[in-house]
């Protein structure tokens, strides 16, 4: 084990994991951490907590995963290179690994002009491959990036994030043969939902032999109503939402019972791509429908490691 | 003046590898002036990479080669050399190796680290080209700068943003520079050049001593104090 975490476990031993995320508050709420993780405990085998996710500013996912793990969740932080250097992130990741934390997601990150503060300076002294490689080598061989020894064990589980659907396409598998160089032992992806073009992403992964160097667990992100897909279509970057999911959303008497019912659809499909390894479900601020996607997935009970 | 320097000689022949016929290229311009790219370091680079069992096809060392239009024309009489070669090596500032790349359709190796543009873009003033980082990358990127190129300067790779070979940034007038990137190697035959992981950059390469981040003019005007 690398890690001892769970989701190292459930992957370990050949279980189809499901992770799943909260998007901390814009706030102070130790409460508001602790109500939306009760939604997901039982359905996930670990949480993601966002950092600054689209750049917009809410309490740190370092802080957040603390407050899960007093939960007795295993939790993933999320850490973007572009707020931090590498002195900050290298000091962050002791603090992680001292408050019980042992999932780290590596991410480049939005760039800031999609948040909040726009006008800020970004980081990027280290992108999301270096800080894979870095987290790497603290782990396995005790050392900081300047070479000096760690005192004690950084037992990480190291993610990275994967996009199937931005461009160029080609240069896609390229990149996650990269990181999985660099050291990712788990891959969460962008969600999907176009699955003809994730499966032949898959294919090419598959040729590559990259799927049994890491386990590559596919996005998916329940949506809510019919502006929603209209929206993430348009504006989110890096996402790509075919037609007919969004005519269906339109036409739909009960939009939500529609997206929870496509999100099913899609984990089902997930499933029967081979060298998919789990799902990880995105539900920022719709977390209460979790554990009915993952109910209906025939995903429950979580398997106990 | 934009200064540069060499890189270590082994950096340069580690970026030669499996190719056995190049072409060098210096400048009269600044290169000349900082001494990594006249017509004496073309020589002794000629001579040292002979020495590494490289075979030369020929040399020139043309005026600014930061001016896209006078490379051209310049390497005119050069042209059937330059299509036996491999490659060219560029001993210069990184617009002008830029500049190098898009005036021909070969792969081109940076021979040197800018250090400083000092206050000038050289004479390709399209745009931003070089943010002289002291550590140049157009070895791997087919000659296109991933830290000007990218609203990120991310030097591993695309983020995931880019939508329609776009940056998601300034879709309307940025592409995506590692789409650009992508498409060079690609036409190049050189994709393998992406495989390579880049470690964290060195950012203390990036700060040199002030007078070398000025025109000539700052001397004379701190000399009138």
């Amino acid at each position: 084990m690398k890690s001892g975490s769970n989701l190292e476990q459930v992957l370990t031993e050949g279980h189809f994991a499901v992770t799943s995320e909260i998007g901390p508050p814009k706030g102070t709420s130790a409460d508001f951490v602790r109500k939306t993780a009760e939604h997901l405990k039982n359905c996930c085998d670990a949480m993601n907590v966002t950092d600054n996710q689209t750049a917009i500013v809410r309490m740190s996912s370092l802080a957040a995963c603390a407050i899960l793990r007093q939960m007795g969740i295993d939790a993933v932080t999320q850490m973007v290179t572009r707020d931090r250097n590498r002195l900050a992130m290298q000091s962050d990741i002791l603090g992680a690994v001292a408050l019980g934390i042992r999932n780290l997601l590596c991410l480049s990150g939005d760039h800031q002009k999609f948040g909040n503060h726009p006008t800020a300076k970004n980081v990027y002294d280290v992108d999301s491959i270096q800080l894979a490689q870095m987290v790497k080598t603290m782990r396995d061989e005790g050392l900081f990036m300047s070479g000096d020894k760690i005192s004690g064990e950084v037992p990480i589980f190291i993610g990275c994030a994967a996009n199937p659907f931005a461009d160029p396409f080609e240069f896609r598998v390229l990149r996650l043969a990269k990181k999985i160089r660099a050291g990712a032992d788990f891959i969460q992806t962008q969600a999907v939902f176009d699955v003809p073009r994730f499966s032949a992403w898959m294919e090419m992964v598959r040729d590559e032999g990259l799927h049994e160097q890491t386990h590559i667990l596919a996005g998916i992100i329940p949506m809510k109503s019919a502006g929603m897909a209209r929206y993430m279509r348009k504006y989110v970057a890096g996402l790509m939402i075919p037609d007919d999911l969004v005519t269906r959303m339109e036409h739909a008497q009960d939009a939500k019972e529609e997206g929870i019912a496509i999100a099913v659809e899609l984990i089902e499909q997930m499933r029967d791509i081979p060298g998919v390894r789990g799902v990880h479900i995105m539900a920022v601020a719709w977390e209460e429908v979790v554990p009915e996607i993952v109910e209906r997935a025939r995903l429950l009970p979580r398997p106990i490691v | 003046m934009l200064v540069s320097e060499l890189k270590p000689f082994d950096e340069i022949l580690h970026s030669l590898d499996g190719e056995s016929t190049i072409f060098l290229l210096g400048c009269h311009g600044c290169a000349e002036a900082s001494h990594t790219g006249g017509e004496e370091e073309v020589r002794a680079m000629k001579t040292s990479l002979e020495e590494a069992g490289k075979t030369i096809s020929s040399w020139t060392v043309l005026d600014f080669l930061c001016q896209k239009a006078l490379i051209k024309t310049g390497l005119q009489p050069f042209k059937g050399q330059i299509l036996a070669s491999d490659s060219v090596l560029v001993m210069c500032c990184g617009v002008g190796v830029q500049a190098a790349a898009a005036a021909v359709d070969t792969i081109i190796h940076p021979a040197c680290n800018t250090l400083s543009m000092g206050g000038a873009q050289g004479e390709w003033r399209g745009s931003e080209r070089c943010e002289e980082c002291g550590d140049c990358l157009l070895d791997f990127t087919g000659g296109i700068c991933p830290i000007t190129a990218c609203t990120k300067s991310l030097i591993n790779g695309p983020c995931g943003g880019a939508k329609d070979g776009r940056c998601e940034h300034q879709p309307d007038v940025r592409s995506c520079g590692w789409q650009l990137i992508y498409e060079r190697l690609q036409k190049l035959g050189r994709l393998d050049k992406l495989a390579e992981i880049h470690t964290v950059r060195d950012h203390a390469k990036a700060e040199p001593p002030k007078a070398l981040r000025s025109t000539t003019f700052w001397a004379l005007e701190q000399a009138k104090e």
